[in-house]
């Protein structure tokens, strides 16, 4: 990028939490350095530019898009068109957008099910009139639109053809600003590349490790951990194992075990199988019926502990539920 | 799939004569394949393995610059090193050659020519896909000492250790008792021709004993094998025996000086039918010709007061040492014979035919040494009460065909329960009934050695026995028993009074054989004697390289056909050593040292021990010597960095693409 002319970036927001919006915050005082070298020209929680100052701008003309949430709506579905349209290039930015995240956990349920627990079934919802979100309504004034709610949650790259990808939930502002300086610099890896470490969090943790053996899972509250031992050795289902490095084990630095939000490693195709035949390898025990306990007992949720952020992502993508 | 346009894959679908062409149109399956991504040529002929078979991938290599190959014809296992070796003949890296496998996964499994030619064009595409994905690699090669161990001092071991040793390698023998001989040395006579156990035994032993070639390590376990192929490196334990080898020359003055007059513990060679002192020795033609103290009950070991008789028969040869000490010698060799046999069922587990609860009722390693000139009796039968036996029943199949036990066949019952009918009868003149379920007898002269006791009046009853019950009711001392008989011929209940039985014990793995299995990196079949690499292709080698198997350790057998493994193990450990290098797997696992983290999930999952967590750099390394390539670390992996060769991801994805495209 040259001196002279600064480049335009866009930032926007789908099926997410807003952790994202705060972490490119984090970078600090550095956010002062984005600002001198690019024009903002499109991001709606600080900025203020429309949709259609968007649709007005020329195909390609906005140098790089940091995109994060997953798709889960037809507007988010149309605003990932658009914004790939109009970018140079664009970033899965977070793990929304990387691997689907949280949100991306609704794929265990189908859109019926989730409309009846958000408008009906919570003790603290009230709807005698069983309302529930329509895309078009009928008002005196005319029509309303909302967007469609699919019924599967998909991640960036499902939906659009992706540039680069920064994982985590949030990414860490140090990785951030690695991204930031290496567009700026045009030292970019292969595009389809996932900006980042190509080593496990067990790489960047301090505690130390032997052979693994598990007799026994434990759930967090189950236990206070030994500090200087790995925590998945100790029972604890620590994702750090499987999971892409560059956060600086900041979850086993505090007695926590990691749970995996910066995804699989670079190279392996699917977080939650990876972890699972780990796990399942260093299970003591010879004893069918005793494995099958060790399991059970210790690892409630399958889904939410081996696929937390990557369900979308995963080989299944999501369960298999009339729509 | 990978685009890349530098690819040109040749295609070859085979005929193999009728096999597959009969059930699928070669000539359309090749004109498909030539329709797919990168295929530069695809041809099909009729025998593809043939000489011109192979020139015509050759040629076509040279001719066209095919740079991958897919040969559309048998298993893999068949002939995958035949085009492989065509390959690169033609100058073409041997591993960049797939197989699809038409021909028993396909045309033989179905007549219907239609599916056939669907899934035919599933494995083809599947093949075409992967190959594109294919490196070249580089063929690695391991040296091999041209020394061997052989492991169990039986019949198996010994004959194996004097082969290779008459080949002019050097052997190291081990033996976990104070004797080599194992179970034949027990027996009296051998089935069929009724030679003498020891006289065919014991110069085989001498022969051991002597060789310069061969170090007989007796009284000594394999305590750790580490290494691979060529070199491996075994701990062995050696008990002691209190006694210096080197100085002992065997006179056994020790055992008459013992302070101990009387022999009084039970001698387990003896079935504990006979009696030792605490130095002893199981037999007298042991080899090595050494006693051993026992430190549970010499008074010198265990009380630490004795006037100590032996020392003093021992005189000036001084080669008692009561301070001895375990001791771990470690051995490199380059290849391994595991021969260690295996155990005699133990009956007292069927209450109803009160073996241990009735005297008279014995096992028929019992009667050997009953039978045997040198065991207990000096060869006389006798019941407990030192009466010669008048009516003997013979309970054959005990623990074997039986499916509370051992749902197999042991092997060699029938025939040493026809042995033991026929000495019995010699001996004693006594009237003999073998019950059995089925005479089985197809060795060689065997059927004639059945007729032969038929003559000699020994009487069969078809049936198994359904329990031994004392004749007057309590089963004391000198009562006699009545064995109760669905006799299946007669079509009746027999009760048949005799007043001993017989217990013919099936054969079944050494009660550490899953020990032995695991130390030497061996699976073990169903039953747990130890499985060879392929029943008929290779029947003495084991899953791990350089490692074979001999004798019955490997399943119940008799002596010839024990003899006939030993050699054969001894035979191909022969070839290997005299080859002096060996070419490893290509499939080989190995750590991408930038991704591995050193989380070591991985460390103990290896079943051949390849891989160690290097502390300094903190990742896991796999020595490729070791690798089998079985791809449990690759699976296990979690963080991807574990990879293998010809099984990458990428390789695997491709050849399911390819295989779901048509399924």
């Amino acid at each position: 990028m040259s001196e002279t002319k600064k480049g335009k970036l866009a930032l926007y927001w789908a099926a997410s939490c807003g952790g994202c919006e705060i972490a490119v915050l984090a970078i600090n005082e550095k956010i002062l350095d984005v600002a001198a070298l690019f024009d903002i020209v499109f991001w709606p929680v600080a900025v203020d530019a429309k949709v259609r100052d968007v649709e007005k701008m020329p195909d390609a003309s906005i140098d790089v898009c940091l995109f994060n949430g997953g798709i889960r709506t037809s507007e988010q579905e149309y605003m990932a068109q658009l914004l790939r349209r109009k970018s140079k290039v664009l970033v899965a930015f977070g793990s929304c957008a990387h691997e689907g995240c949280i949100p991306g956990l609704a794929n265990g349920n189908n859109r019926r099910q989730i409309f009846d627990t958000a408008y009906r079934e919570t003790p603290s919802t009230e709807n005698p009139e069983n309302i529930e979100p329509q895309p078009k309504s009928q008002v005196a004034e005319g029509t309303l639109h909302l967007p469609v709610f699919y019924n599967t949650v998909r991640t960036l790259n499902q939906t659009v053809p992706v540039d680069y990808y920064l994982p985590g939930c949030p990414p860490e502002a140090d990785r951030i600003w690695d991204a930031i300086t290496a567009i700026v610099e045009a030292k970019l890896p292969p595009p389809g590349s996932v900006i980042g470490a190509d080593t496990t969090v067990c790489q960047e943790c301090p505690r130390k490790r032997n052979e693994k053996k598990i007799k026994k899972f434990y759930r967090t509250w189950e236990i206070i951990p030994d500090e200087e031992t790995c925590l998945l050795e100790q029972g604890i289902l620590c994702c750090g194992i499987a999971t892409r490095a560059g956060c600086g084990a900041r979850c086993p630095g505090v007695n926590s075990p990691c749970i995996g939000c910066y995804g699989a490693n670079e190279g392996a195709q699917d977080f939650g199988a990876r972890l699972m035949t780990a796990l399942a390898s260093v299970i003591d025990s010879d004893d069918p019926q005793e494995i099958d306990r060790i399991i059970r007992e210790g690892i409630p949720d399958p889904v939410g502990s081996f696929y937390r952020f990557s369900l979308a992502a995963s080989q299944l993508r999501r369960r298999r539920l009339p729509v | 799939m990978k685009h890349d346009e530098t690819l040109r894959i040749g295609v070859y679908v085979c005929h193999c004569g009728t096999n597959i062409a009969g059930v699928l149109d070669v000539e359309a399956l090749a004109h498909f394949a030539e329709g797919l991504p990168h295929v530069a040529l695809a041809r099909h002929y009729k025998y593809m393995c043939s000489d011109p078979g192979q020139e015509l991938v050759k040629r076509d290599i040279l001719e066209y610059n095919l740079n991958r190959i897919v040969v559309a014809a048998c298993s893999p296992n068949l002939h995958e090193p035949t085009f492989r070796r065509a390959a690169e003949d033609a100058g073409l890296n041997r591993f960049l050659v797939q197989m699809a496998n038409i021909r028993e996964q396909v045309a033989w499994v179905t007549d219907d020519s239609t599916e056939a030619f669907t899934k035919a064009q599933a494995h083809l595409a599947a093949a075409i896909r992967r190959v594109a994905g294919h490196e070249a690699l580089e063929r690695q090669f391991v040296q091999i000492q041209p020394r061997a161990m052989v492991v169990g001092g039986g019949i198996a071991g010994i004959e194996a250790a004097l082969t290779l040793a008459e080949a002019g390698k050097d052997v190291i023998l081990v033996e976990r008792e104070p004797t080599i001989g194992g179970h034949m040395a027990m027996f009296d006579k051998t089935f069929p021709t009724l030679d003498c156990a020891a006289c065919i035994l014991t110069p085989k032993m001498t022969a051991v004993k002597l060789h310069p070639f061969i170090k007989l390590l007796t009284y000594s376990t394999v305590e750790s094998v580490e290494g691979s192929v060529g070199n491996y490196r075994v701990k062995v334990r050696r008990k002691p025996r209190y006694i210096d080898e080197s100085l002992c020359v065997g006179c056994m003055m020790c055992i008459d000086g013992c302070v101990f007059t009387q022999a009084k513990f039970p001698n387990p060679f003896d079935q504990g039918l006979g009696k030792r002192k605490p130095v002893w020795i199981p037999f007298p033609q042991a080899v090595p010709p050494v006693p051993v103290v026992d430190p549970e009950v010499c008074l010198q070991i265990a009380r630490g007061k004795c006037k100590q008789g032996c020392v003093t028969a021992c005189g000036e040869r001084n080669a008692f040492r009561f301070d001895q000490e375990e001791q771990i010698e470690e051995y490199t060799v380059g290849t391994i014979i595991v021969a260690t046999g295996f155990k005699a069922f133990d009956p007292s587990v069927i209450p109803y035919y009160g073996y241990g609860r009735y005297p008279n009722v014995y096992t028929s390693l019992e009667v050997e040494r009953l039978l045997n000139a040198g065991g207990p009796t000096a060869g006389k039968l006798t019941l407990r009460d030192g009466s010669t036996p008048k009516r003997v029943g013979i309970v054959h199949c005990v623990g074997s065909r039986d499916a509370n036990f051992h749902p197999y066949c042991s092997r060699v019952c029938c025939m040493y329960s026809l042995k033991l009918a026929h000495l019995v009868k010699e001996k004693t003149g006594a009237e003999v009934f073998n019950c059995y379920i089925d005479v089985r007898a197809p060795g060689k002269s065997f059927e004639e050695f059945f007729n032969r006791v038929q003559d000699e009046g020994t009487q069969f009853i078809r049936g198994k026995v359904a329990d031994i019950t004392p004749a007057n009711g309590d089963g004391a001392e000198g009562g006699g028993l009545i064995m109760n008989v669905d006799d299946t011929l007669l079509g009746t209940i027999r009760k048949i009074p005799v007043d001993m039985v017989i217990l013919a014990v099936a054969l079944e793995p050494q009660a550490d054989a899953s020990d032995v299995r695991r130390a030497f990196g061996i699976s073990c079949s169903a039953e747990g004697f130890f499985l060879e690499k392929h029943p008929k292709l290779a029947p003495v080698n084991t899953a791990n390289d350089g490692v074979f198997l001999a004798g019955a350790c490997q399943g119940a057998k008799d002596i010839p056909d024990t003899v006939a493994q030993a050699d054969a193990a001894a035979a191909k450990a022969l070839a290997l050593m005299d080859a002096g290098q060996i070419e490893l797997e290509p499939n080989t696992a190995w750590v991408d040292e930038e991704m591995c983290s050193g989380c070591q999930t991985c460390i103990s999952l290896c079943p051949f021990k390849a891989i160690r967590h290097d502390a300094e750099r903190k990742i896991a390394v796999i020595d490729p010597a070791l690798c089998k390539g079985c791809g449990t670390c690759v699976a296990a992996c979690p963080s991807g960095a574990a990879k293998q060769h010809i099984f990458g991801d990428e390789q695997i994805s491709e050849e399911l693409e390819g295989l779901m495209n048509y399924v």
